[in-house]
This record gives C-alpha cells, structure tokens and sequence, in this order.
C-alpha cells in the first residue's frame, strides 16, 4: 500500500516552534511548566507520516499552544533510534515528558484518541 | 553401491535444498541438513515444549559453529532473562553480543501504553529487524513469538498483512528464520502463524502417558525437501536439545566376520564364531537370579581387557553395589572404570519415560563412543508393549550402524517356551542366550543354551554352569532320561558312570580270562589229537608193509609151487 511510496529523503530531524536555547531551557522545567516533548517516528515520506505530521501540528497548536516540542524521526535515516524507544508501529508519537511515557500510534486523524493518549482529555481540552 | 538390493527409500536422493544446520544433535538428520536456508521455519507448540531453547539453539549453534551471526527478537522474554536461560546451555550470549555476533532485541508490548489513533503499519518493526540483521551481518533469525503482537494491536487486519510482508521480507533477505508459534486450538498456532510460513513447519509436543512426560518432535511440512515425517521424542537437559531419529530406515549396517568374546570360555566354544559377532545384539535372558547380570559384566570386562571401551545401562543397580556383586564372583570391574574403559549409567526405570531413556542413552553413546554396550534389564522398561519394542529398535539401530556390541538382559518367566513379549524381541536379536532353572531332586541348578545365534553354528546343548568365586563356568554335559542332569544328580550320574565303566573294565577282563582258558583247554586236546591221528597213521603204515610182504610171499610160493610140479610131470 504505502509502503512502495516510501522514500529515502533527506534526513530530517525537525524542531518545530521553539529555538534551541529554549527548547533546552523548558525541557529543563517540563514537569512543573507542563511542557510537552513529542517525538513524532515515521518510516519515509509516506501519506500515513506526512499526514500525522499535520495532524500533530494541528493538535498541538490547538491544545498545547506554546508548550510543547517536536521531534520527527525518520527511522530509515536512524534506524537505530527504533529498538530503543520500543518503536514497532510507524507512524507513534511518543511523550517523552512529561512523564509517564505514552505512545499513540496511527495518522493521529482520530483527534480525540490522540488526546486520550496524551493525558490531555481530561485537564486540557477545551 | 549395491543397486539390485532394495531397501527403504533414499531419503537424500531428492534434489538438494540449500539447508542450513542447526547443529541441534539428531535433528539435521532427520532433515537431511537442517532448516532451509535463507527461508523462514515455523517452530510450534505447546507452552513449555522448548520452542524457544530450539530456536536459541538454532541460533547460538549458528554463531559459534557455523559462523553465522544472529539476531534474536523477542517478544515475550527480556533480553537479559533469555541470557539467562541460555547461559546454563554454556553459551557466552554477552561474550557473543559483545562480539557483534549476536543481537537481541526485546520487542515490549504493552498495550495499555499504546492508544490508536488513525492508521498505522509495522514498518517500525522491519526497521529494526533490518538494523539488526545490517548492524552484523546476520545470517539466522529467531523471532520467538511474532503472535504477542496480536496482544498488542487491535487492527488485526493490519497485523495480518503485516507479517505476511514480515515474512516475505525475510526471504527477501535471505536470511534462515525461526519463528515460534504457540499452539492454538485445531491450529497449529494461535493465530494462524502457519498461513504464512509455507516452507518448513515443525511441532514439538509435551505428552504426559503413564505419569511420564515425553517429548516429541515432528517435521509436518518441509517443502523442496524429504524428511522423515515420523514422531521423534527429543530430550532437553544440561546439553541442550537432542532429536532421536531413527538412524537408518534400511537395515544396511554394515556387518562384521570378527568375534568377541562372551568372556565365559566354555561358552565362546558354544559359538561357531567364538563369541558373538561384533555389532551384533545379544538378548540374555532368564529368571530372577540365573545370572543374567554376572554373564552380562563377564562380557563387559572381556571387552575391558581387549581395551575396548563398554558403557554398562544399569537400571536395577547403583554402580557400587554392582560392582561388589559381581566382584564375589571374581570379575573385577573397578580397574576398567578408573581408566576410563567402562562406564555406568544408572537410572531408575520410571524416572524418564521410554522415550527419554533412549535420548539419554543415545546422547551417552555419542559421548561415550563404546565398543560394547550392557542394557541391563530390558525388562526394567514398562510401557505397552508396542512402545517399548519401537524403543529397543531403535536403541538397536543406533548401536548396529556403530558396530557396537550390545547385550541385553531380560528378566522373563520360568517357563521353558519364551513369553509372548520375547517373541518380539526375538526379531530385534542376532543372539539369544536363556538361562534357566533346572529343579529337581529338591535343588535349583542353573543352566544355560544358545537359542539362537544368527549366521554361525551354534551348540545345541543345555549346559549347567556354576557361579565360582572364579566366575561362570560351565559343567559338562550329562543327560538322562528325563533332560539335562544338574547338581547332585549330575553328581551321582557321573559316580554311577564311573562304577559301571569299572564295572565294564573287569568284566572284559574277566572275559578275557576265560577265553584264554578255554583256548588253552582247546589247544590241548588239539594236541592230543593230533597225536592220536599219528598214531593211527603209523599202524596203517605198518599194516600195509606187512600186507606187502605177505603178497610177495605168496607170489614166490606161486613160483616155487609151479616149478616144483613142472619138474613132477
């Protein structure tokens, strides 16, 4: 299915939103601020990645506005990064902080499970 | 090389599939050399049937004997607990990891942890199987067991189509894959594994007969390859995993002219050959306390002294406790096993099932590589019958293709015709020795005859023989009326045979005796006789010459008569 679509791009590690010495700065005080360290995984360039990519954004920004970071993984680039963060489905997004680690996995169309699945049902939502 | 004679099927004659040896003892040979190489094996069964230490065996026996990395992936066991468990296999699993020989990755699955989301596929877990199999080369895979994703995702559609593609990916690849497999109900995995692994699928089984446990082992599906598709029990212990196959299905061992030596002199002599035929098996059997096992260590310690090595399967008694006993009849086995030449396996008959026992014993026999070998009892096995003669079979087998001698003790009834069971021995034996009881005149005497001895002359003879402090020996025969005379008898047999010979000596001389008196008196009245008969000779003689002169007499007077009246007229 997609997966012929899959390409070998450029590498790309992308931060989104913040500059590095602030990224830095509230990683430092994530729990007590709330920050959000999202580190997106995907295989490629394929429809199911760039999908959840835009779907990540656009949760974020509606939930997480000003607090939180993203990372975005190509796994064929670092391939080693998958057996440490316990990747198996591609696309997951992974909370890294704050604690405890969730992982969602899919497209993130299904806005409501990707807030379930970040803790941010029941505090955050609107 | 021998064309016009038929035997069982080659198995090895189909056209060769690359294989890949798992150097898993007994298991590449039944399947002609292994897994297939560069394709990817289901390995199902049971829980603890040993799917995981078959596949880490596959794995680990590939790196250091074989040279060909691996990389594990477990779903369900930690990396450091799968150290763990192979360790007392005595694989070096960090030693290999460090050496870039071995990966193991755990896959955890925790599904309370995993929200879904929208679409997903594995390409997660290609990317890290690739990485593992790149980051050394790997050439075997393990994954023990894919089906805990099932547990992990509820897109079973997505997981369906995903290993299908996991599985034609490792083809792809190349690489020699183990999968594992749980057992499901009426499948052979539960979830279906085996839809997607059409190459080679293997079933361990864990069946509990009797209170005993056995093993088993069975090679369902093999494609491109012939393999034995018999049940075959394996064996997990300190050694790993070891697969029982029957060796040959032909009955072409190759036979040996030469003798050994029962170890008993009177009864070498009894064989055409001298002694049993080497690699040939020899059934001993008789009632309790015939001496089956003093005839079986008299063997074991003439193969000793010849230096050839004899493994001794003791299930009735401890090493000690034989040894004591049978030194009382001066056979002194101690020396032959502090040099290395002789060696016990004792257990207890019921500790394994049959199928164990045999594993065992043939592991043993690997190591020990014996020039004979001592089962004593058969007997002490209990099982339907059917088991136990398929065991003793292939015991027989595996000691036939390696040229060893094998004599076998069995414990049978007291009767003169051999038990139904024995009957099924028999085909299995070249040789057969009964011992038996002969009781009469309130004693118990022992006696033994060959019943069988195939391809040499044998004695036809029951021989008494008695247990010395110099060992067995045997009598000489005495029969009477009623069979074989033994003990006292034989006894008083001989002391009769010894009057009546003397009995026969006198009389002859007495005979003897008589005739020369008789002949003296005969010679003597010869004589007289003859005398006689001289005598008449010379009166006739006298007679005669008297009848003489009387004729001439009268012719002169005729004379003188007629002259006288011619001068008258």
């Amino acid at each position: 299915m997609t997966d012929n679509k899959r390409q070998h791009s450029k590498p790309y590690l992308v931060i989104t939103h913040e500059d590095a010495a602030q990224n830095q700065q509230q990683e430092a005080d994530a729990a007590a601020s709330e920050h959000y360290n999202l580190r997106l995984y995907v295989a490629g360039q394929t429809a199911k990645s760039a999908a959840a990519i835009v779907n990540l954004r656009r949760i974020c920004e509606e939930h997480l506005a000003g607090r939180f970071t993203i990372e975005v993984v190509d796994l064929l680039v670092h391939p080693q990064l998958a057996a440490g963060d316990q990747i198996l489905a591609v696309p997951t997004l992974v909370r890294r902080l704050p604690p405890p680690l969730k992982r969602v996995i899919g497209s993130l169309a299904d806005t409501e499970r990707v807030l379930v699945g970040l803790d941010l049902r029941s505090g955050h939502h609107k | 090389m021998d064309r016009n004679v038929t035997t069982a099927p080659d198995l090895g004659a189909a056209k060769p599939l690359p294989k890949a040896p798992t150097g898993i003892a007994g298991f590449d040979d039944l399947t002609l050399g292994g897994l297939p190489r560069g394709r990817p094996t289901l390995v199902c069964g049971g829980a603890g049937c040993g799917k995981t230490l078959f596949a880490m065996t596959f794995l680990l026996n590939g790196i250091q004997r074989f040279d060909e990395a691996g990389v594990l992936m477990s779903f369900e066991e930690a990396a450091e607990d799968l150290a763990a468990n192979v360790a007392s296999l005595s694989y070096d699993v960090a030693g290999l990891i460090a050496e870039k020989r071995l990966v193991i990755d755990h896959v955890r699955i925790e599904r309370s942890e995993i929200e879904e989301a929208g679409e997903y596929d594995l390409e997660g877990l290609f990317v890290r199987l690739g990485h593992a199999i790149d980051s050394i080369g790997a050439r075997r895979v393990v994954l023990d067991t894919p089906e805990a994703l099932f547990a992990g995702f509820s897109d079973e559609g997505v997981l369906r189509a995903e290993l299908r593609r996991l599985f034609g990916w490792l083809k792809d690849r190349g690489v020699t894959a183990v999968i594992t497999g749980e057992r499901g109900a009426g499948q052979l995995t539960r979830h279906g594994l085996e839809e997607y692994v059409s190459d080679c699928v293997i079933l361990l089984d864990n069946r509990v007969h009797d209170q005993v446990t056995t093993r088993r082992l069975r090679v369902i599906k093999y494609r491109g390859s012939a393999h034995g598709t018999n049940e075959y029990p394996f064996l997990i212990d300190e050694g790993g995993i070891s697969v029982l196959p029957i060796t040959s299905a032909g009955l072409n061992h190759k036979t040996y002219n030469e003798a050994v030596s029962t170890g008993v002199t009177g009864l070498d002599t009894m064989f055409g050959a001298g002694g049993y035929y080497r690699g040939s098996s020899v059934l001993i059997s008789g009632g309790s306390g015939n001496g089956k096992t003093i005839l079986a260590a008299h063997f074991a310690e003439a193969m000793c002294q010849r230096g050839s090595r004899c493994l001794y399967f003791g299930f009735e008694e401890g090493p000690d406790q034989l040894i004591r006993n049978v030194r009382s009849v001066g056979i002194d086995l101690s020396p032959h096993l502090s040099a290395g030449l002789l060696r016990f396996e004792t257990a207890r008959p019921s500790f394994y099932g049959l199928e164990m026992h045999l594993a065992r014993m043939h592991r043993d026999i690997e190591q020990f590589a014996p020039g004979a070998v001592v089962v004593d009892p058969i007997s002490a096995f209990r099982g339907p019958e059917v088991e136990v003669h398929a065991t003793l079979l292939r015991m027989i087998d595996i000691l036939k293709t390696r040229g060893i001698t094998a004599v076998f003790t069995n414990l049978c009834g007291e009767e003169h015709q051999p038990s139904h069971g024995e009957h099924g021995l028999s085909s299995l034996m070249d040789t057969w020795i009964s011992l038996r009881t002969i009781e009469a005149d309130g004693e118990r005497n022992r006696a033994l005859y060959v019943l069988k001895s195939r391809g040499m002359a044998h004695s036809n003879q029951i021989r008494e023989f008695v247990l010395t402090a110099e060992g067995m020996c045997l009598r000489e025969i005495y029969t009477g009326p009623g069979g074989v005379l033994t003990g006292s008898a034989r006894v008083a047999q001989a002391t009769r045979e010894q009057a009546e010979a003397a009995a026969r000596v006198r009389d002859a001389a007495r005979r003897r005796r008589q005739f020369e008196t008789q002949k003296n008196a005969l010679e003597r009245q010869i004589a007289d006789l003859q005398a006689a008969l001289e005598k008449e000779a010379e009166e006739l003689a006298a007679f005669s010459a008297e009848a003489e002169e009387h004729e001439a007499g009268l012719a002169r007077d005729q004379v003188t008569m007629s002259a006288s009246r011619r001068s008258a007229e």
